[in-house]
């Protein structure tokens, strides 16, 4: 069996599965959202219910309209709160929140081995971390508040190997941004995608939950990474509870195998309205904006910050262009605070942000005008997606957006740190 | 069930964010929704559509987001099933799951266009097309999906399964 197999066919109580084998899965946490929860404590409810299966398996995170863009947000958040206080789940609020998918990994809520699902199409984040992780929607997650188990499809796996040594600035979104041009957005529908290789093994856990994140964004139902020293390093200070690490077997089964030499891949951009749009930096030409938004659950880790600052740092945000960095949890933020990132940030003439979801799904925060470009290290261009359904967003990696809003125009790094 | 109606008829790739654009998303009652449903896509649809007419798409519809404001949104705007040569995982769990009847059927898509008025028969999966007087017969689903959708959804299914614990 292949990783997502294995995972799969112990939370089955099943010694094998198949893809295509309908399961009924116990799950490790179930994950929702200010925007998800208030369906799924209605649906919950409607169960004949009254009290969750284990408040210890559940969480609940307000990060996309918060802090409280207007009066039906705060009605929504409020619902969660009282929801989470009456069932002993754990709730993070503002102050302690941070955009989930940040934030579940960092505070070890998320572990190698887990079946987790979220009411959130960026669940499927926490593969990085060897986990089958994916996203559902509210029912979904309100039958799995109740039970404890969800039913699964087991999905067909795609192995993805990446060969070689990563260029400079290119990092998890540039390879993810890749992938993502040379299969589609439905190249990996309903599947589990494996991301193994040489390149993958160098990658920083940072770099693997961003293209983890961006599983979905290929149809895919799942991203998974195997755990090596990296994940151990990652999760021995966060850990409160045991797991367990699956590897694939040997003889394995893929439905596909994909194989991609990285040495020549160059940072990349996602043209509108796709992220299948991928483009190497450099063909990208005279793409003039009007922001830049550097965060989000794809990049909003210390890395991207780090990544952001090193390009920011004696350089001046360009005049008529509006840069807003959105560190992705409290601690992130602490972190770039005690490494003098955000002094850098705001003595370049940027924006800084409490965590949230905002602008990346044009919630608030940085919603764009008519007409209006956007370079961005969120993970979705669609058409309206971050405000007029007349404006225009460009997807790329943190070192892009930032060197991006230095020049005024979408640019390699090299551009601006030459 | 028998349904009749109309069609609109879309492409490929049809993401939740133009099904249902976020800024609407501070309300989950699907009524509000309605309002706003295909929005992004398509403005003039909430004042085009009645009850019982067709969404058809090509490829991967309902891609994006995990919203199941979605599949409500299109639901309580009155449309009565969604026929498409494929779905985004996500989108057709949570249209089964809320009772928003979907379809794959990749010929009915090829041979009908806007404006054309179908006829489906949901429990034997097929679609006629009464401006051509076409047939098609969609991908069956499999069993235990298809239990999921005779009980009602996935919370009724649930109910009766806790009722039996």
């Amino acid at each position: 069996m292949n990783l997502a197999e294995k995972i799969l066919a112990a939370h089955a109580g099943k010694n094998e599965v198949a893809p295509g084998e309908f399961i009924s899965a116990a799950v490790d946490m179930v994950l929702s959202n200010d925007i998800t929860a208030p369906i799924a404590i209605k649906e919950f409810y409607r169960l004949g219910v009254s009290r969750v299966f284990d408040p210890s398996k559940i969480v609940m995170v307000a990060d996309h309209f918060v802090p409280n863009k207007d009066i039906p947000s705060a009605e929504q958040a409020k619902q969660m709160r009282e929801f989470c206080l009456e069932q002993g789940v754990k709730f993070f609020d503002v102050g302690e929140m941070g955009i989930e998918h940040v934030l579940l990994p960092e505070q070890g809520l998320v572990l190698p081995g887990d079946v987790v699902i979220g009411a959130d199409s960026h669940s499927c984040t926490y593969g990085a971390l060897g986990a089958f992780a994916t996203g559902m929607g509210s029912t979904d997650i309100a039958v799995a508040m109740a039970t404890g188990d969800i039913w699964m499809k087991v999905p067909p796996t795609i192995k993805f190997v990446y060969h070689g040594a990563l260029g400079k600035w290119v990092g998890g979104k540039d390879l993810i941004l890749y992938t993502i041009g040379e299969i589609g957005v439905d190249g990996a529908l309903y599947a589990a995608m494996e991301f193994t290789g040489e390149a993958i093994d160098e990658l920083s856990m940072d770099g693997r939950f961003t293209m983890a994140n961006m599983a979905i964004e290929a149809g895919g139902k799942a991203g998974l990474f195997h755990v090596d020293n990296k994940t151990q390093l990652y999760i021995k200070s966060r850990a409160n509870r045991d797991y367990l690490v699956y590897e694939p077997d040997i003889d394995a089964v893929y439905d596909k195998v994909i194989e991609y030499d990285v040495t020549s891949i160059e940072p990349q951009v996602s043209l509108p309205h796709s992220p299948a749009n991928a483009r190497p930096v450099s063909q990208v030409k005279n793409v003039k904006i009007d922001q830049a938004v550097i965060g989000s659950c794809t990049n909003g880790r210390i890395e991207d910050l780090r990544l952001a600052a090193q390009v920011l740092k004696r350089h001046k945000v360009h005049r008529g262009v509006r840069c807003i960095i959105i560190p992705g949890t409290q601690q992130v933020y602490l972190e770039a605070l005690n490494e003098g990132l955000i002094e850098i940030f705001i003595r370049a003439g940027a924006a800084v942000s409490t965590p949230t979801c905002g602008p990346c799904l044009g919630g608030h925060m940085g919603v764009l005008a008519g007409g209006e470009r956007c370079v961005s290290t969120t993970n979705r261009n669609f058409v309206g997606r971050m405000g007029s359904t007349k404006s225009e967003v460009y997807l790329a990696n943190p070192a892009v957006a930032a060197a991006s809003a230095v020049a005024g125009m979408i640019v390699s790094p090299d551009e601006v740190m030459k | 069930m028998k349904l009749k109606g109309k069609v609109f008829k879309y492409g490929a790739d049809v993401n939740t964010d133009v099904i249902i654009p976020a800024r609407y998303l501070n309300v989950s009652e699907p009524a509000e929704l309605a309002r706003h449903a295909m929005e992004d896509i398509d403005a003039d649809f909430v004042k085009k559509v009645r009850p019982g007419d067709i969404i058809m798409a090509t490829t991967n519809f309902g891609c994006g987001s995990s919203r199941e404001h979605a599949p409500l949104a299109i639901k309580a705007s009155g449309v009565s099933c969604v026929i498409a040569h494929s779905f985004a995982r996500i989108f057709f769990r949570n249209a089964i799951n809320i009772g928003l009847p979907l379809l794959e059927c990749a010929g009915a898509v090829e041979n009908t266009s806007s404006g054309d008025v179908l006829e489906v028969d949901l429990e034997k999966g097929k679609i006629r097309n009464l401006s051509s007087g076409k047939t098609f017969t969609a991908k069956p689903y499999p069993d235990f999906m298809s239990r999921l959708i005779a009980d009602g959804g996935l919370v009724e299914y649930t109910r009766q399964r806790l009722a039996h614990t």
